[in-house]
């Protein structure tokens, strides 16, 4: 057994140490996926229960039963936490980056497998810990997935806020460590694992991205830590960080001084480049599959890698632009307005660059390319009320409305989602050696893509017309009252998407099952994934290292004997 | 588009970028860096790859501490309202500090941090000279220094001095809550302190490699990571204090 003996680590044998405490990436990347994909379907039911109880109040929900108010406010922070933790921010990192980072690079493993596993296992902990929330005295906190002092930081202002909202802090603290390990491998990985010849700039662009991504966790994670154990303090140790002088139902609350704002500007500090975090491997994966659809070279590669590491440095100099109602200095808002807008231009270049790989392309409609457009649509539909929100004048009406939900649905949940669902489409042949339905997946896009338009669009022209977000009963608004249809038809939008995703469900494990075999390179694509076997062996090249002599998206070569020149085929013969 | 004839020789591809023709960089890890026929990547790889990991990892703390001082920075300057004479007025004491148990655990820290050094230095020396022994040679018993002992020793004296600091500041009245400049004081301290903690428990574990006879070279990856995370620990807590001190 060649292949195992020049792993780091040799095949592991039994139940036990192959698919639960495994150090092999694939592994832990396929866990990381079932874990996101877990809880993304607690995050839709919330989401759902939400848009029931916004159009009929009255009604008893399962599990819930009587929606309270305060309910409802803690379905939208777990929502919100469970959404962007665990959803956007672990599948196409943890997921899709751990399992074929290093495979796409030309390494055998990541570069510390002990802390991969680790890392893995302590987000784990930290999503417990999060559900546990519901189960306890109070319920699951109020605070919105944003965690605002000083309601976050009195045990006393609400049910939830009690135990509960103690941990969901725990659960935060514990998933930044993981996400910190996790940074660490994925840069350490990238920089020292690469294949004879993988440059930098012959890396995909999803490498690029993974990269991008793990060095604004690395900065960013370690802020909302700090964050989160200041905030700990005040609610257990009696500090006064964040909460000022006040009272709680008359009582006061025996802290004074302390600054809600810094409890905005730590948390807006991480909370920004979190966004991006959550977005930035979808940008990759889209580059790579429209590359491979559209048998074009990814236009402009250079300009999408410095595009993609402005919009990193640019992420972290916009957080004020979350806190234009906190009252700040108009001159400190107009720098975080231009700054703000100032992202538009790299994101521009980049829309411009998918429109490029695509224009005059020979375009393959498979469902992986029919959800990278699909990314490219909303990454554009929810971008441009991006400019918008980025004017303090128009933010501070707007911010409160259902206007700025709609936006960062579209562009930071919906776009990241269907790069996940590209991702999904694409690699599954890689993963489970199986190909997945294609009339499935192409309903299953159909129904996704107007389903959150139908939900997500009407839902700007609820906030222009003055909805307001976080409340839960404007039924009996009278200002409000023309808006009810309008709600039922996004909530009836709502039902059929949720519905729709029971059919990738069903093609997802059905496939995994049933599905026809998969050839090693079904997609006719370049990377190094596509060189080994499906599903790759245990150190993923059976032995043998790669050596790269290509870039990563050479399609449709002139005078190249295939339409696609693969990354490890040979140096050309006149090149001798 | 491409128009396949395979007797006609093959021109060199145009490709998309401008890296056409050259000679791959031999340098990057993963097939490089192994020694021929075992499976575990070289020493210097393995060293390499260590170092990488432990700069990227200090990043996140060093964040960690930059966002706790602007805190700092931010909270002593916020005025609060006083209910009882409806007056703004600042609710940050200033804390005397225990300046000079403070500098003594400094220096215990410094000198912890040579000894983790020489540490360091004599386990390259006992590397350099293996073969030479495996050949069968004498070299005599040198007389042989516990640096490594010496230095977790130092290690859990600065958490002991520590300890002290915390148990003078109480004497003084000042709790956690008492103050947010103590509130601080005890933050800072404390997540330094814990972050040693976490330096002691690799030198801890690298003594029992030593005594378990494990490979050497382990050790030695083990001992010189440790020792640029435990330099990097005394800089941070020299930097505290300095925080401590100046914004008091």
């Amino acid at each position: 057994m060649v292949a195992q003996e020049s792993h780091e680590h040799a095949a592991p044998q039994g139940f036990i140490r192959k698919y639960v405490f495994s150090l092999d990436h694939k592994v832990i990347g396929l866990q990381y996926y079932f874990l996101a994909l877990t809880a993304v379907f607690v995050g839709m039911v919330l989401s759902l229960l939400m848009r029931i109880h916004l159009v009929w109040p009255s009604a008893t929900l399962p599990l819930f039963g009587d929606i309270k108010p305060e309910t409802y406010l803690s379905l939208v922070t777990m929502h919100g936490t469970i959404m962007v933790f665990f959803v956007l921010t672990t599948a196409p990192q943890g997921g899709f980056g751990n399992y074929f980072l290093p495979i796409q690079i030309g390494a055998p493993d990541m570069a510390f497998p002990v802390l991969n596993m680790l890392s893995f296992w302590t987000t784990f902990v930290a999503f417990l810990v999060m559900v546990a929330a519901f189960f306890v005295v109070g319920g699951a906190p109020l605070h919105g997935w944003t965690g605002y002092a000083p309601l976050s930081a009195l045990p006393s202002a609400g049910p939830g806020e009690g135990l509960g909202a103690d941990l969901w802090i725990t659960s935060i603290a514990l998933f930044c460590v993981a996400s910190l390990m996790g940074a660490l491998n994925f840069l350490t990985t990238t920089l020292d694992l690469r294949a004879r010849g993988m440059s930098m700039m012959r890396m995909p662009l999803t490498c690029w991205s993974w990269f991008i991504t793990a060095i604004l966790g690395l900065l960013a994670f370690g802020v909302l830590l700090s964050a989160g154990i200041l905030l700990l303090m005040d609610r257990n140790l009696g500090t006064s960080f964040y909460v000022p002088l006040g009272t709680v139902n008359g009582q006061l609350t025996g802290h004074r001084g302390g600054s809600p704002l810094l409890w905005q500007h730590l948390f807006w500090f991480f909370g920004h480049p979190e966004v991006y975090i959550a977005i930035l491997p979808g940008m990759g994966v889209a580059s790579q599959v429209l590359s491979t659809f559209s048998r074009k070279p990814i236009f402009g590669y250079k300009a999408m890698v410095y595009a993609m590491l402005a919009i990193g440095l640019l992420g972290f100099m916009v957080w004020g632009h979350h806190m234009f109602m906190s009252g700040m200095s108009p001159y400190s808002a107009f720098a975080f307005s231009i700054m703000t807008m100032a992202i538009g231009v790299p994101s521009a270049i980049k829309t411009f660059n998918w429109l490029g790989t695509l224009h005059r392309g020979r375009i393959q409609f498979d469902s992986p390319m029919l959800f990278a457009i699909g990314f490219v649509s909303l990454f554009v539909s929810g971008g441009l009320s991006g400019p918008f929100l980025a004017q303090p004048t128009l933010d501070i009406p707007l911010h409160d409305t259902a206007f700025v939900p709609a936006h960062f649905h579209l562009i930071m949940g919906v776009a990241a989602i269907f790069g996940i669902f590209a991702a999904t489409y694409y690699w599954f042949p890689k993963m489970f050696g199986r190909m997945m339905n294609e009339r499935l997946g192409r309903i299953h896009f159909l129904f996704t893509l107007i389903g959150t338009y139908c939900i997500f669009m009407p839902m700007h022209y609820l906030g222009l017309a003055g909805q307001p977000r976080r409340y839960s009963q404007l039924t009996e608004v009278a200002y409000l009252h023309h808006l009810i249809p309008l709600n039922r038809f996004i909530t009836y939008a709502a039902i059929i998407t949720v519905t729709a995703q029971l059919v990738f469900l069903f093609n997802l494990f059905w496939s995994m099952f049933k599905g026809p075999k998969a050839s090693d390179n079904p997609w006719r694509a370049t990377t190094l994934e596509w060189t080994t076997a499906t599903p790759p062996p245990h150190d993923n090249f059976a032995g043998r290292t790669p050596v790269v002599n290509h870039g990563p998206y050479e399609y449709s070569v002139p005078g190249a004997p295939r339409d696609y020149i693969m990354q490890t085929d040979p140096a050309t013969v006149a090149a001798h | 588009m491409a128009s396949f004839t395979p007797t006609v020789p093959m021109a060199p591809p145009r490709t998309s970028r401008d890296d056409r023709g050259r000679v791959p960089p031999v340098d990057g890890g993963g097939g490089g860096g192994r020694e021929p026929g075992s499976g575990s990547p070289n020493y210097r790889t393995r060293l390499r790859r260590a170092r990488l990991g432990l700069g990227v990892a200090l990043v996140p703390i060093l964040m960690l501490f930059v966002s706790f001082t602007s805190a700092y920075i931010v909270r002593r300057g916020l005025p609060t309202l006083d209910p009882s004479t409806n007056q703004l007025v600042h609710d940050w004491l200033p804390v005397q500090l225990p300046t000079l148990l403070f500098l003594l655990n400094t220096c215990v820290l410094v000198v912890s941090s040579l000894t983790l050094e020489l540490a360091r230095r004599q386990l390259q020396r006992e590397a350099a000279l293996e073969p030479v022994q495996s050949m069968g040679v004498s070299l005599g018993q040198e007389r042989k220094i516990p640096w490594l002992a010496i230095t977790i020793v130092l290690g859990f004296c600065f958490l002991a001095g520590q300890w002290m600091a915390w148990q003078t500041l109480q004497l003084q009245g000042f709790y956690v809550a008492t103050a947010p400049s103590s509130s601080f004081i005890y933050l800072l301290t404390g997540c330094h302190a814990l972050h040693l903690f976490g330096g002691i428990l690799a030198l801890l574990a690298a003594g029992v490699a030593t005594l378990l006879h494990r490979p050497l070279d382990s050790r030695r990856i083990v001992v010189d990571v440790a020792a640029w995370y435990w330099h990097f620990m005394a800089l941070l807590w020299i930097y505290i204090l300095a925080l401590l001190e100046v914004a008091r």
